[in-house]
């Protein structure tokens, strides 16, 4: 369990203190796929590193299975990094060595032998489907395939926690579903917590079971994924649930019912889905907002839907929409 | 070149070429590599401190040091090498014995590119993406680890090229310490060139030079390139 405990972090510059967090309570249980969305400047990536004692906070403390990270000594620290490990945006591998070399690395930061450092660095290429590159250097390898290796680095000193920093952002909609397959299989596996940061709502709709919203340095809204994304109530939440702008007058009328609906990757280019739930179901649908695109014949992004009706028309249009793959539809509740 | 230099000038000058080149080419070459290897030996630590212990984040080291370090490294790539030559020859004859033949000018051409090897490094290393580092230290790397294991092999294309250049540059030193009794191709170009006239041999001695900053610097690029494993045309 990681439980961190009235955190902040205040960098001094020459141009003043800069409270990057501030008193931030969250616990996290084991095993689970935790999600921390913001936008930029909100403190995720501070947040993720005093999760490892990259960045020592200013105030508070990190408790990792009741083990206060704060106290321990530079070398005992060290030690528990090895449980921590985490992936990167730029996947961060060694460029001057091949995959098995980097998969290799923390084993020989750790000092194990040589021979069951490349048998397991092995097993791990294996697991993330890139044992046929273990000798290729990572300049060879695509975006998605480095990811792989950082995964399997990752991996390495069997870690109870894996910390996720912006890991897909720099990847395209269908290698990000990979990965975040990949990071949901080996949590599956392998028993870890996984800490996901990211800006992009598709992913923690995608892996996540909880999730927190970050704004300005502080938890705007905490819980799980399905509960916050369908009635957020912040200011913070909203803004990222509504991307294309949240107003207060976009509340349903009496009668009227609002459907979230996001794509993750659906192929729904050649069908047209409101017309066709009209056909099928004779549910009539119109579009409050939409952001989607089309990418290789899926679709990404989310759509606003308003349909006016009983609650039951509602539950029938949402368990339509559920039916197809990669989709996830969901009532938003008017505000309380 | 008959026009300009008659033929007896050029019979001379081919007899000294036989008699003279050969050990000068050889203790050019022998100057110039042990004294790129002490000046690597010294100036890649002091590189590394210099870089690593910035703002205390892989080594903690007092800020006072690296100023100190700084200024001394700059205040001896300030001295011209002909009077920096003059001025050590109290070490020289301390670790020498002597002050003029071939070991000895290797004591100054140590010292005078020692510093530019610090300098060179340092650029080298700060090249480095911080998130390389980082990521290290993220998986409990130990500052002597993410020195050797990460900063060093990562930059080793970068060093290499580097280190090229601290050599030519040693070369080029190494014929200046001709005048004070230092052997090689200097000494030859100098003593004929300068003292007695032989233009012809001075001549022969300088295309020897070239030649030399030549090969050098074809096996330095060759090798940098070829150890880098960030090939430009990707598979």
């Amino acid at each position: 369990m990681i439980e961190i405990k009235n955190l902040s972090k205040t960098f001094t510059t020459k141009s003043g203190d800069v409270e990057a967090l501030k008193n931030i309570s969250l616990t996290i249980p084991d095993g689970e796929i935790y999600g921390i969305i913001g936008m930029s400047g909100a403190g995720k990536s501070t947040l993720v590193r005093c999760i490892n004692m990259l960045e020592r906070p200013t105030e508070g403390s990190v408790l990792i299975d009741g083990v206060n990270l704060n106290e321990l000594s530079e070398a005992q620290l060290r030690q528990e990094r090895q449980k921590i490990t985490m992936i990167f945006q730029d996947f961060n591998l060694l460029m001057q060595r091949n995959c098995l070399k980097n998969v290799c690395f923390p084993l020989e930061l750790a000092g194990v032998k040589k021979s069951d450092a490349v048998k397991r660095a092995m097993e791990l290429l294996e697991l993330v489907g890139l044992a046929d590159k273990a000798k290729n250097y990572p300049a060879q390898l695509s975006g998605g395939q480095q990811q792989r290796v950082a995964i399997a680095r990752a991996l390495a000193t069997h870690p109870k926690i894996l910390l996720c920093d912006e890991a897909t952002s720099a990847l395209d909609p269908q290698t990000t579903h990979s990965i975040l397959s990949l990071i949901r299989d080996v949590r599956d596996r392998l028993g870890l917590t996984v800490i996901v940061i990211t800006h992009q709502m598709s992913v923690v709709e995608e892996i996540c079971g909880r999730v927190a919203i970050l704004n300005g340095g502080e938890v705007a809204e905490e819980g799980p994924v399905q509960e916050v994304f369908s009635a957020p109530k912040s200011e913070a939440a909203k803004r990222l649930v509504y991307p294309d702008g949240y107003s207060e007058t976009l509340v349903p009328a009496p009668g009227e019912h609002f459907i979230r609906v996001v794509y993750n990757g659906a192929e729904v280019s050649k069908t047209p889905l409101i017309a066709q739930m009209a056909v099928d179901r004779n549910i009539t649908a119109s579009i409050r907002s939409a952001s989607t695109r089309s990418i290789g014949g899926k679709a990404y992004g989310n759509m606003l839907l308003s349909v006016t009706g009983d609650e039951k028309l509602a539950e029938e249009a949402i368990s339509y929409l559920r039916e197809i793959p990669d989709i996830i539809a969901e009532e938003v509740k008017a505000n309380a | 070149m008959l026009d300009i230099f008659s033929s007896e000038e050029v019979q001379e000058a081919l007899e000294i070429f036989v008699r003279e080149f050969p050990t000068a080419i050889w203790e050019t070459v022998y100057v110039t590599v042990i004294s790129t290897f002490f000046a690597v030996l010294i100036g890649l630590p002091l590189g590394v401190i210099l870089v690593a212990g910035d703002k205390g984040k892989i080594l903690k080291i007092p800020s006072g040091v690296l100023h100190v370090l700084n200024v001394i490294i700059n205040l001896l790539r300030s001295i011209p090498f002909l009077i920096l030559m003059i001025m050590v020859f109290p070490l020289t004859r301390l670790i020498v014995g002597t002050v003029v033949g071939t070991v000895a000018s290797i004591v100054p051409l140590v010292i005078a590119a020692f510093p530019f090897v610090a300098r060179l490094v340092e650029t080298s290393l700060r090249e480095l993406d911080p998130n390389i580092v980082e990521m290290a230290q993220s998986m409990g790397a130990k500052p002597i680890q993410i020195i050797m294991k990460v900063m060093i092999p990562e930059s080793i294309p970068s060093l290499l090229s580097n280190f090229t250049t601290a050599m030519t540059t040693i070369l080029g030193y190494s014929a200046m310490s001709g005048i004070i009794g230092g052997g090689g191709l200097g000494k030859i170009a100098i003593n004929y060139g300068y003292y007695r006239y032989r233009y012809l041999v001075m001549l022969l001695a300088v295309v020897f030079l070239i030649l030399l900053v030549q090969i050098i610097q074809t096996v330095g690029t060759h090798l940098a390139t070829k150890l880098d494993r960030r090939p430009r045309d990707r598979a």
